[in-house]
């Protein structure tokens, strides 16, 4: 509205002086925020684009099931091991915590734990390797349970988080109709709480397999020397792991580990994006099921 | 269904004559989960301090040697056991600065055209497309910045950027690798963005519709329905997102070890080498050859973890105080 112009009814309906600028710089800026989604969705294609152009020379059978030099077989196994061991001791805590948050925790407890959680969440991976070199590995050996160690305390408050998400949204008649019966307490938490939300906790702990399976950090001060020829199952021995040894590959300069290094990126980052998109959908199925 | 339950509506109607031995059982198993629980709630806690423990008394040699003059001392020469945290810590504040001064505003832009612009359908898209680029592994982001992204910043940006722009110390001459500052700095860039973004969507999303359909029915157009409303009411909030995007800019080793170049010297163009507190611990440890080599790093560690546990902690009582005077406002 521009002041000092008396009304005029036959002015065109079109926007003038004042609004036409105004209108302009509203659409500069929603032209600018656009383009900046549209930026990060071109670097992550990218990203993703050149990881499957030069990594899918690279595999084969031989390259997925062979060890070094012609394939990756025990850094896969290695990797499997770290994260499954790293599972094992997250998930049951993580869930317990979830449990204690829900069930018992008064509100004064909450609050602290929570930040807890937060904090853990927010330590740099880095931080967590030299803690777990001080720990498990100084004067000791490498291990890739040392790995596992701080691969878990980098799941423990995302397997907490996501599984109090879940427990929160069972429903209180569920809980309700259990007292009613008389059921004791730590029965209706082990036989209607859990079991209700149990896809939701599944979903939660595969969500943080995918962040702690690319970790790197924490294995360089772990499990950073291993033999690339060696199969093992054995998480007390320096095991073989995909993250160094992409590192390792990426360090060293030389063009035929360029493409061994593509080829392992394309399968860690498919694991991760397959698990991670497919837990996520799995997680708001399970969430819309539960709140409904 | 009525035949399953009918055992346990028989045991809760004769309450009275539940047996004595399982109701005793009851109550200790009771207590059991309750202690378990407790207990696992008690490790999460004693391991932030165990984590703070080990990380001092791995640096314990160092700081006794050096003191708080490692802080800021520059030298750092691993064969004559003199160690400062200068450089580094020069290079991870122009790196972390860079990354949120570039990404902050980016990720709020991209918030923004999630919660305001974005139909319904786009929104379901490019919202987990956002966040799936935090989930790429720090590994294969430096592997990509350092065969991909630095190549081409130091054949085409870099030159482009000191023809323009040389009379400013920060962009000098491009160097032959293209291994430098500017190009760890964006690649800090590109993992701050969905943190930032992802926090500050839920955010928007949360100012009351009334407000924004005032505005709008008061003639705002979007932008100033963005300037008046949206911004004011979520400005901490988003203080505290940058904040978080900071702590995790402030803690990457890996890729910023494969794309900065390892310089050990403060130089004012961000095309040079340098290195960053995080970098320079996930480089040198798997080879440090003394002991005091170590512990110089673990003293690196102390400080990476007291900025990186202040820099969350800030956030998340900025975050705390802001949901306060939200419920407040209600």
């Amino acid at each position: 509205m521009s002041a000092g112009t008396a009304f005029d009814p036959a002015a065109p309906l079109i926007p003038s002086g004042n609004l036409r600028r105004r209108q302009a710089v509203s659409r500069v800026a929603e032209l600018a925020a656009t383009a900046a989604a549209v930026a990060a969705i071109a670097v992550l294609a990218l990203i993703v684009y050149t990881v499957v152009a030069r990594g899918a020379k690279a595999i084969d059978l031989d390259f997925v099931f062979t060890g070094y030099p012609t394939g990756v077989g025990p850094m896969l196994l290695g990797t499997i091991v770290i994260a499954l061991v790293a599972t094992l001791i997250a998930m049951p805590i993580g869930v317990l915590i979830a449990l204690f948050l829900t069930e018992y925790a008064g509100s004064r407890a909450v609050a602290p734990l929570r930040l807890t959680l937060d904090l853990l969440n927010g330590l740099p991976s880095i931080i967590l390797g030299l803690f777990v070199f001080a720990l498990l590995v100084d004067h000791k050996q490498q291990s890739g349970f040392a790995g596992s160690v701080a691969l878990a305390i980098i799941e423990l408050p995302l397997i907490a988080r996501g599984s109090q998400e879940v427990l929160l949204l069972v429903p209180a008649s569920l809980r309700e109709a259990s007292d009613a019966l008389g059921v004791a307490r730590w029965r209706s938490v082990l036989t209607v709480v859990l079991p209700t939300a149990l896809g939701g906790i599944v979903t939660s702990t595969v969500l943080a397999v995918a962040r702690a399976a690319g970790e790197t950090a924490p294995l360089i001060l772990a499990t950073p020397t291993f033999d690339p020829k060696h199969f093992s199952l054995n998480p007390f021995e320096a095991l073989p792991n995909v993250p160094v040894w992409i590192y390792k590959l990426s360090e060293e300069g030389n063009p035929e580990g360029f493409t061994e290094a593509w080829g392992l990126s394309l399968l860690l980052i498919s694991f991760i994006l397959f698990a991670s998109l497919g837990a996520r959908a799995l997680l708001a199925r399970s969430k819309r099921k539960l709140s409904s | 269904m009525s035949t399953a339950a009918s055992p346990t509506v028989r045991a809760a109607g004769r309450g009275a004559r539940v047996s004595p031995l399982r109701r005793r059982l009851d109550r200790l198993a009771d207590r059991a989960l309750f202690g378990i629980c407790l207990l696992a709630a008690l490790t999460a806690g004693a391991t932030i301090a165990l984590v703070g423990y080990q990380i001092v008394a791995g640096a314990t040699p160092a700081i006794s040697k050096f003191g708080f003059a490692f802080v800021y001392e520059t030298t750092w020469q691993p064969n004559f056991g003199t160690f400062g945290a200068g450089s580094v810590l020069f290079g991870t504040a122009v790196t972390s600065s860079f990354a949120l001064l570039l990404g902050g505003p980016i990720a709020i832009a991209i918030a923004l055209f999630l919660t305001l612009l974005a139909p319904g359908g786009v929104r379901g898209v490019v919202g987990p497309l956002v966040e799936l680029l935090a989930a790429i592994p720090s590994v294969i982001l430096g592997f990509w910045g350092l065969l991909v992204l630095a190549p081409f910043l130091q054949s085409q940006i870099e030159p482009t950027l000191h023809r323009l722009f040389g009379f400013l110390p920060i962009f000098g001459p491009q160097e032959t690798t293209g291994l430098s500052v500017f190009t760890a700095s964006l690649i800090l860039t590109i993992m701050v963005i969905p943190i930032i973004a992802s926090i500050s969507r839920d955010l928007f999303a949360s100012v009351p519709a009334e407000l924004k359909d005032g505005a709008s029915a008061l003639g705002a157009t979007r932008w100033e329905v963005v300037r008046g409303i949206v911004l004011p009411t979520t400005a901490s909030g988003v203080v505290a997102a940058c904040l978080l995007g900071l702590g995790r800019a402030l803690g990457e080793a890996i890729a910023v070890s494969q794309v900065i170049g390892a310089g050990s010297e403060i130089q004012a163009s961000l095309f040079e080498p340098g290195d960053t507190l995080a970098s320079r611990i996930a480089l040198q440890f798997p080879g440090a050859l003394t002991e005091l080599h170590k512990a110089s790093l673990f003293y690196l560690g102390v400080m990476l973890l007291v900025i990186g546990l202040a820099s969350n902690l800030v956030a998340q009582w900025i975050g705390r105080r802001f949901a306060y005077a939200g419920a407040v406002s209600k």
